[in-house]
């Protein structure tokens, strides 16, 4: 008994447990709306179905949050990664609406270059204001934050470029092994950064820098290169992201491709259980973090919530999850309710209440 | 003096803290007229007894009597507003308002609905010209310079019709001429009446403004004196006290010969090193197998010298010599490229990564040392952690745990160990054993003595001289942000000689900085 209260302790004190609750609870009221919820079928050797539709639009966001959680596990944050998407889709758009074949595979990699080398340049813009000059990163990336869009649309001359490209357009919404193509491209990445980070000592390294910059410096650090080198790969991240937000609707569209996608990102990310103060970070509570968001949109479409709504109502469940992840707010929640009469501890009443 | 009432006196005032017993019956007097120098170490209840004074903590027994009422505040503002205001080390104005808004702010004033701006800036300058500062009060605070702050933070204070005014250690940001401004101002306050709490590190201020002097010690009173009667040395005594060992008996550090020790080529030598407005030009040498220890009160400058000859803090003036040749010792990645280590005493704000955990925070150094592309392996790492765990008996000895959760003692160690796995030929300790239990302390000094023989050089700074002088081969004295002198470490040197040194200093002051 005592046994299975103590893991059933450790597994609610996990930080990923209330978001999985969470995640789970929407899953469930889907299912209960909409019985076809869940179900995934097989069309023409591809899957179908709300779930497949979930991990690939929420793929983008997985791209732009891992960026995000070095960034933020610095203590700083990159506003700027929804310009960045769109800076990237724009010169791969621009690129293969120029070439005679859009459909050559040799033009889009080229565009796909094109777009990751503007995207590490813009990074080392950013990273080099913060590390070098020491500008706040808020204000740091708010600068391409805003003038990025203008970029963009310079890039597309203000006009959205429409292509016609098959193998550009398979980056969103093609398939590989009966999957969507965008589904392993994020797996990818998010093998490669966690790789980066936790088979070579830059995770702890960030970690240090951004739970205790003097005791980093103090212990001979080179935090300012760290820095710089979060807010590149941050924009690689977003630049990928960009490919696929353009590659979806294949046009490129400067005002609106990535629109707000930092928001939702940060949002992941905090979700996931990292600190906007820096210091430990979880990958994986973003990926789990993007995807509560992906189907907290999806939910939101699925179940004909007014427009005029839905952000009322995504705003709520995104409340509610931050809440009940605090502990500090779970234990005034628990001291609230009076002890039971056979006067369990605070931590058991605690964890009977299960959100959403 | 002593024919006329006191304006504030406390009686028996205790207040304890969890496991700390932080004053024990202390008495306090305060006559009109005059400047009180409230003395004590680290940790002796200066700021306690502030505290309890100003209601920020209320006190658990003992009277507060202010001009004959009995009084006991709920907090600073209901202390300000019965006449005892405070004016704290770290300027706490705004630097974004101005002058005049920082003097009134909170209390403007004012019409019905508006601030009345030009009756606002009349009065500050009225109020500075008092002070004999003429300055423009539009202007935002942050524009001038630290002692002008002081001053205002003090315009403010004695504003709000103080009677009792507490300086708490005013001086510590301000050079020579900008004490003296200060101190020609709290002349004018005291003959005006205001009685003056002045609490402060330095020696010299004390004997130069206070008339009276109160000790604490270990949360106890020691004793209330007039400055005329209480030599220097005599003071310092009884500030430092001649405790009682109550560490195990370490053999007195085999006192090796000086003279063979230091034939050898220095590892690091300092000529004129200094950094304006944080300590003087010093030189120091320190030789392997050698343990420097630093004497000398809180503020002294023992720091500060530890984190220039680390690279922490960049030096403006002299050279550094590693083995003899010319090196820049100018951040901290330089100062560990030439092999040298930083303990620091804040171990919370500049050693640990407290959401880190125990291992990671032991090979942080040694890590970055290698750049992150190559990480330690863990299991050299999992070798590493295990094998000073359990030579600095580390508690728990679980490395995974995040090493917040550590006590002071534990916490220490572990930042001992990330140096010393990187094998360090200077490990500058800071503090090492402030704060921590008994147990612990001696395990740290024992160490010390075991890194020295097997080669190491040490700097040593301790604000317990006892510790000083057991462990180490010379021991230089800082006072009042200098190096005062040296001394050998032979049987001609015990604590009085030191306390002596610390007290009067023997060396002759250079031209200010």
């Amino acid at each position: 008994m005592s046994n299975s209260k103590a893991r059933w302790d450790a597994v609610t004190a996990h930080s990923l447990f209330w978001p999985a609750v969470a995640l789970v609870a929407l899953l469930v009221a889907n299912t209960i709306y909409r019985p076809g919820f869940l179900s995934v079928e097989m069309k023409d050797g591809h899957l179908y179905g709300s779930l497949v539709d979930i991990l690939r639009l929420a793929a983008p966001l997985i791209l732009v949050g891992l960026g995000m959680t070095l960034v933020i596990a610095t203590g700083g944050i990159d506003l700027s990664v929804g310009s960045m998407c769109a800076i990237s889709g724009a010169i791969a758009c621009l690129h293969i609406s120029q070439q005679p074949d859009q459909n050559a595979l040799s033009g889009v990699l080229v565009a796909l270059a094109l777009g990751i080398g503007l995207s590490l340049l813009l990074g080392a813009w950013n990273g080099a204001l913060v590390s070098i000059i020491g500008i706040q990163p808020i204000i740091a990336t708010l600068i391409l934050m805003v003038a990025g869009r203008g970029l963009a649309q310079l890039i597309t001359e203000g006009q959205i470029i429409t292509i016609n490209s098959e193998p550009y357009k398979s980056v969103g919404v093609g398939y590989l092994l009966t999957l969507p193509l965008a589904i392993f491209i994020a797996a990818g990445v998010a093998l490669l950064v966690a790789a980066v980070t936790r088979r070579t000592a830059l995770g702890m390294i960030i970690e240090a820098v951004g739970g205790n910059a003097e005791a980093s410096r103090l212990a001979g650090i080179r935090s300012a290169r760290i820095t710089f080198l979060v807010y590149v790969i941050s924009a690689v991240c977003a630049g990928i992201a960009g490919f696929m937000v353009t590659a979806n609707v294949s046009s490129a569209d400067g005002n609106a491709a990535g629109l707000w996608i930092e928001l939702d990102a940060i949002l992941a990310v905090v979700i996931g259980g990292t600190s906007l103060a820096g210091g430990r970070f979880s990958l994986s509570g973003t990926i789990l973090g993007a995807l509560l968001i992906q189907t907290l949109t999806t939910t939101v479409y699925a179940m004909n919530i007014s427009p005029q709504t839905s952000l009322l109502f995504k705003a709520v469940v995104v409340i509610i999850v931050c809440l009940v992840q605090a502990p500090a707010f779970r234990a005034r929640f628990a001291r609230r309710r009076p002890a039971a009469p056979a006067a369990p501890t605070a931590a058991d009443q605690s964890k009977e209440q299960v959100p959403a | 003096m002593s024919g006329r009432q006191p304006v504030l006196t406390m009686t028996a005032i205790s207040k304890s803290f969890p496991g700390v017993r932080a004053l024990d019956g202390v008495d306090f007097r305060l006559f009109p007229g005059e400047v009180h120098a409230l003395m004590g170490e680290n940790g002796a209840g200066k700021s306690t007894l502030i505290k309890v004074l100003t209601g920020v903590y209320a006190h658990d027994a003992g009277d507060i009597e202010l001009a004959g009422q009995q009084v006991s505040f709920t907090g600073p503002m209901q202390a300000a507003a019965a006449g005892v205001s405070t004016v704290y080390q770290e300027v706490n104005l705004c630097a974004n308002l101005s002058v005049a808004e920082n003097i009134f702010i909170g209390r403007e004033p004012r019409t019905l609905a508006a601030i009345r701006w030009g009756e606002m800036r009349r009065r500050a300058r009225d109020l500075l010209a008092r002070l004999d500062l003429h300055i423009d009060v539009t202007q935002l605070l942050g524009t001038y310079s630290l002692a002008v702050q002081q001053m205002v933070a003090i315009a403010r204070a004695i504003d709000i019709q103080a009677r009792v005014l507490i300086l708490d250690e005013p001086t510590s940001s301000l050079d020579a001429t900008e004490v003296e401004q200060l101190f020609r101002i709290m002349r004018q306050l005291r003959d005006e009446g205001i009685a003056i709490i002045f609490v402060t590190h330095f020696l010299d201020q004390v004997y130069g403004i206070a008339d009276r002097i109160t000790v604490l010690r270990n949360g106890r009173l020691v004793g209330e004196y007039p400055t005329a009667e209480l030599p220097q040395l005599a003071l310092v005594e009884k500030m430092i006290g001649k405790e009682l060992d109550v560490l195990e008996s370490l053999d007195e550090q085999s006192k090796r010969d000086l003279a063979a020790l230091e034939a050898s080529t220095p590892f690091l030598q300092a000529e004129e090193l200094g950094r304006k407005g944080s300590v003087a030009p010093f030189s120091l040498t320190i030789h392997a197998g050698e343990v420097v220890g630093l004497a000398g009160l809180l503020g002294s400058g023992r720091t500060e010298v530890a984190r220039l000859l680390f690279g922490a803090d960049r030096a403006d003036h002299g050279r550094t010599a590693v083995d003899g040749k010319p090196a820049s010792l100018r951040n901290p990645i330089a100062a560990i490229g030439h092999d040298i280590a930083f303990c620091s005493e804040n171990r919370r704000t500049e050693g640990l990564v407290g959401e880190l955990s125990v291992r990671e925070n032991i090979i942080l150094a040694m890590q970055a040392a290698r750049g992150w592309l190559r990480p330690v392996p863990r299991r050299r790492q999992d070798e590493l952690v295990d094998k000073y765990v359990k030579a600095l008996s580390i508690r728990p000895a679980d490395p995974e745990i995040p090493v917040r959760n550590l006590s002071g003692g534990n916490q220490q160690k572990v930042l001992l160990a990330r140096w010393l796995i990187t094998e360090p030929r200077l490990l500058i300790l800071d503090e090492p054993t402030r704060g921590i239990d008994v147990g612990a302390k001696a395990e740290i000094q024992k160490l010390v003595v075991q890194l020295s023989d097997g080669g190491m050089a040490v700097l040593f700074i301790s604000a317990e001289l006892e510790e000083v002088l057991r462990l180490s081969h010379k021991i230089v004295v800082m006072r009042d942000r200098q190096l005062v002198t040296e001394l050998a470490n032979d049987h001609t040197v015990d604590a009085d000689r030191v306390m002596q040194t610390i007290a009067s200093g023997t060396h002759h002051e250079g031209p200010e900085a």
